[in-house]
């Protein structure tokens, strides 16, 4: 059994997103980049399946810009076995993502492809069951527990009212939540390691993909600021405010 | 060319999300349509006593009890043809169902509409809702998801026009095992007035009796920072933030929450906002319009008296 996992170089989840000065996109200029904190998540289930014996192999594959080749061995240093780059410039769509993933995923003749629930950049939510759709396999976002025994696959995801648990056969795609797993971090000789695991480099022409986007953005723009309020000195206050200030209680 | 809502129903009952994505919708040219797939009759009942609508299509089938993205999105596709727009809301029911129609009708998805200009033209927010994104749309289809909770719902009223549609569920490729529903008495946190959040200053799940307590005087929805989840204090379904729920009440007071960016994406947009927190830095108090620099654990007890 092979497990792919889709990884993306976002924005830092400690840097505030602001617009650029022309007000067209989000200023990445000089930003601290990383890897999705629930491809992480991603990255980390899959070792751990592995390591458990459930799959034999740990794929990653990311699309973008040569950078990111950094994530990819990040992931390797956290124990993926080889990675897969497809490179472009271009800022997907994540319908055309779900596309190339499906076609990495064929060729590689995968069972299990892991995805982060989100990019925490274009917070789309949209990739991993794009990508089910197009595979047409069953689709487990919002993961919180993943068990695999053979081909069978149970998985308990989070939702509005609490969290369910379903069941279906690979192939399968598997999106994470928060709470599905710890991932750790890198240890020095393994990221000395990872530098010498196999990474194969791809265009986007390889895959025939339409690089257009028919969502175009017109302006981006910081949402309207609040302004910090007032400081209380105790309960007392507190109430009289909301009471007779602001009205929000009776 | 019309819209499709896509009714939220859980357990067999509308949820009040769809009121308000009705209303979302009232901007784009066209009827608005809603479908309403259940195991049961309630939430089709209660979709016919609400404004706004043109047309609501019915489909009640005892293999829609698990209502999977897998069943569901073929059906959606079939009827897809008659709409210029296809909507759901922003909930874990549209999150996990849109993006898996809009791939089947090759389509990208505008995620988390927060504002309809025109017919093709909508904001967005990303980024944890630091940045807001004016979109246009050049495919013929439209497909949205929508926050519902920034929308007023629409009122009661009345829709006869009711066509039920005979379908059957194909073959799903996941089936249900079980499901851990959190029972509550209190209002759901996002539809909620008043929310009253606890994170990790809180230390431990039996001290959320204390934030209980206060929301029971305020008749609020109780709330929890990831940490506090994470920690196992509360269940996951009551996380606000980025990656959770995203609420906007009328008040929302943040009790042992430091305000990270994650949070904040979460309940930015609610009209007031109060901050109970013993590090007068803590940046929540940089968006609370009432701060109370103090102790939880004297502040929660002396409100749940004084109230
Ligand atoms: C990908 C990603 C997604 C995330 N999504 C979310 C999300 O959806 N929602 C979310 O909330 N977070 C999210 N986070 C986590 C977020 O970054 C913060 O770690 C989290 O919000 C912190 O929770 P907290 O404020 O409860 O804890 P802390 O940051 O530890 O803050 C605790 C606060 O309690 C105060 N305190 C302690 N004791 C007392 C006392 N006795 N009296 C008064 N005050 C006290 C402290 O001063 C402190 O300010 C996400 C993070 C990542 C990376």
């Amino acid at each position: 059994m092979k497990a792919l996992v889709a990884i993306k170089r976002v924005l830092d989840y400690n840097v505030k997103a602001r617009p650029n000065d022309q007000g067209d996109a989000v200023e990445l200029a000089n930003c601290k980049m990383s890897m999705n904190p629930f491809c992480e998540i991603a990255v980390e289930e899959a070792i751990r399946l592995k390591t458990k014996g459930a799959i034999d192999e740990v794929i990653v594959v990311s699309i973008g810009s040569a950078k990111c080749e950094e994530q990819i061995r990040s992931a390797l240093a956290l124990g993926a076995d080889r990675g897969i780059h497809v490179q472009t410039d271009v800022d997907l769509s994540s319908l055309s993502v779900a596309k190339v993933l499906k076609q990495v995923a064929q060729n590689e003749g995968a069972d299990i492809v892991l995805l982060g629930k989100q990019a925490i950049d274009s917070d789309n939510n949209q990739t991993g069951q794009m990508l089910a759709a197009l595979m047409d396999c069953a689709q487990f976002t919002f993961a919180s527990e993943v068990n695999i025994d053979g081909q069978n696959v149970e998985v308990t995801r989070e939702v509005d009212t609490g969290s369910e648990t379903l069941k279906g056969q690979v192939p399968v795609v598997i999106t994470t939540d928060l709470r599905l797993n710890k991932p750790r971090f890198a240890k020095l000789p393994d990221i000395m390691k990872a530098k010498k695991k196999p990474l194969e480099k791809m265009t986007l022409s390889e895959f025939g993909v339409d690089e257009s986007s028919t969502v175009s953005v017109l302006e981006v723009m910081a949402p309207a600021k609040r302004s910090a309020g007032v400081k209380v000195a105790d309960v007392d206050e507190l109430i009289n405010k909301l009471k007779n200030e602001a009205k929000v209680i009776a | 060319m019309s819209t499709l809502v896509i009714a939220d129903v859980q357990q067999g009952k509308l949820d009040g999300a769809t009121a308000k994505l009705i209303s979302a919708v009232q901007k784009i040219s066209g009827e608005v349509h809603l479908l309403v797939v259940s195991f049961n009759e309630n939430a089709l009942t209660q979709a016919k006593g609400l404004s706004g609508l043109d047309k609501i299509i019915g489909v009640t089938h005892v293999g829609f009890e698990h209502p999977t993205a897998e069943i569901m999105a073929p059906l959606i596709v079939s009827v897809a043809s008659e709409y210029s727009h296809i909507v759901a809301n922003t909930s874990t029911q549209g999150k996990n169902l849109l993006p898996r129609v809009a791939a089947l009708l090759d389509t990208q998805q505008v995620s988390d509409v927060i504002e309809i200009i025109s017919d093709d033209t909508f904001k967005r927010s990303f980024y944890a809702g630091n940045v807001i994104a004016k979109v246009q749309v050049s495919s013929a289809k439209k497909i949205l998801t929508i926050r519902a909770t920034v929308f007023n719902p629409v009122a009661a009223g009345s829709c006869d026009d009711v066509k039920i549609l005979d379908y059957e569920p194909g073959e799903s490729k996941v089936s249900f095992v079980s499901a851990q529903i959190s029972e509550s008495t209190r209002p759901e946190l996002t539809s909620a007035s008043i929310v009253i959040s606890g994170g990790r200053g809180l230390q431990n799940g039996e001290n959320f009796v204390l934030l209980e307590k206060v929301a029971d005087k305020l008749g609020a929805a109780i709330g929890a920072s990831r940490a506090a989840v994470d920690a196992g204090f509360v269940s996951n379904d009551l996380q606000v933030g980025q990656t959770g729920k995203i609420v906007a009440p009328d008040l929302y007071i943040a009790v042992g929450i430091s305000g990270a960016i994650q949070h904040l994406a979460g309940m930015k947009d609610s009209k007031v906002i109060v901050a109970i927190n013993k590090d007068p830095d803590a940046p929540i108090f940089q968006v609370a319009d009432y701060g109370l620099v103090a102790d939880l654990f004297d502040v929660l007890p002396e409100l749940e008296s004084k109230l």
